[in-house]
């Protein structure tokens, strides 16, 4: 499954233009401490969090997450949206709730 | 000529709603000054309102108090802000009032939130939610204390929760702390192994005392010419062979 069909099928909000969203994603992490997120997550994962910090960049840059999904609507920081583009690393937003939106990624066949 | 002087720079008062009732003013007063401790910063969460009054009753013992607030960040961090001034953390309280989440204090669940007098007399509630958190980001708060000439010290960055590190992962280098503080649950030999990518900046220890028997349980020297936050200013940054240790 490629970051893509995520956005059309979640009806996500892409809030990095230009990203490149044909990456594959191979699994799917959910947590708000990015030590957990640093200690846990697997490459390839796409990380469902709240925080909008600009830290959560360079986390997800140093694990090779494929894509960061901010739920509830979250407006992620000026800062943090231009640090994504420069690494390339493609947030976008939902309206829903972490918990719902992982039972939508766990259905979409994401494990 | 330079001094060691004792501080404990991190103590809630009975403002805080998870600190003990018997955190009065007059109580941790008596108690630092029993302890030999010479300066203590007053900070509870999101407020400062017992602040002044903890101040006099300083003045009177001998002992230096620093108006503080630990502030709640939209990441969950939680920051010191430590000031000279009472105008200037009450400026830093109004701004945090504007920006805390909205909502009443739930007495049951989270604790009282006492305003108290010189004689431990009951002055009132605060019924704000000042266990909650600010939609201010770590970044802004920081720039928020410098702007009132406060000094910003991220709170016990070896907790995993509301730690500095254990919310953001790692200390956000375009943040401009003074002063890292570590808790008293690690000793100084495991910080400074944990930590050594920010020795850099200065460190403090604290008690982050919530109940009586707490205060000075941890302590940090400060090696100065007298008790001002003018010369605690200078310490942090080592300036003039000041020096701060733990």
């Amino acid at each position: 499954m490629k970051l893509v069909d995520l956005v059309e099928h979640l009806s996500l909000e892409v809030k990095t233009p230009g990203a490149d969203l044909t990456r594959e994603v191979t699994g799917g992490y959910v947590s708000d401490m990015l030590s957990d997120v640093i200690a846990n997550a697997k490459a390839g994962s796409v990380w469902v969090t709240f925080q909008s910090h600009l830290n959560i960049v360079a986390v997800a840059s140093l694990k090779g997450i494929s894509g960061i999904i901010l739920v509830k609507n979250r407006v992620p920081d000026e800062d943090t949206l231009k640090k994504a583009s420069q690494e390339n690393i493609p947030i976008m937003t939902s309206s829903l709730p972490a918990f719902e939106l992982a039972g939508r990624l766990y259905t979409l066949g994401l494990r | 000529m330079t001094v060691e002087f004792v501080a404990d720079l991190h103590i809630h008062t009975c403002l805080s709603p998870c600190a003990e009732l018997s955190m009065t003013p007059r109580d941790i007063v008596e108690k630092a000054a029993s302890l030999g401790i010479n300066i203590i910063a007053v900070c509870d969460h999101n407020s400062a309102e017992n602040v002044s009054v903890t101040r006099d009753l300083g003045r009177e013992r001998g002992i230096y108090v620093i108006a503080g607030m630990e502030i709640n960040s939209s990441e969950e961090v939680h920051v010191l802000g430590l000031f000279g001034d009472l105008k200037d953390v009450f400026q830093m309280q109004e701004v945090i009032y504007e920006n805390l989440q909205p909502g009443e204090n739930d007495e049951d669940a989270f604790g009282m939130q006492v305003i108290v007098n010189e004689t431990n007399e009951v002055m009132g509630f605060n019924k704000r939610l000042l266990i909650g958190s600010t939609n201010l980001s770590v970044n802004r708060v920081v720039d928020l204390i410098h702007s009132f000439d406060g000094l910003a010290v991220a709170s016990h960055i070896d907790r995993d929760g509301y730690g500095i590190i254990g919310q953001l992962g790692f200390i956000p280098p375009e943040v401009g702390f003074d002063a890292l503080e570590i808790s008293s649950r690690m000793g100084p030999e495991e910080a400074r192994s944990s930590f050594a990518p920010y020795r850099h900046l200065s460190w403090v220890s604290s008690s982050d005392a919530h109940r009586l028997e707490d205060i000075g349980k941890r302590t940090t020297r400060l090696v100065m010419r007298h008790a001002t936050f003018e010369e605690l200013q200078l310490a942090l940054r080592g300036a003039g062979g000041r020096k701060v240790w733990f």
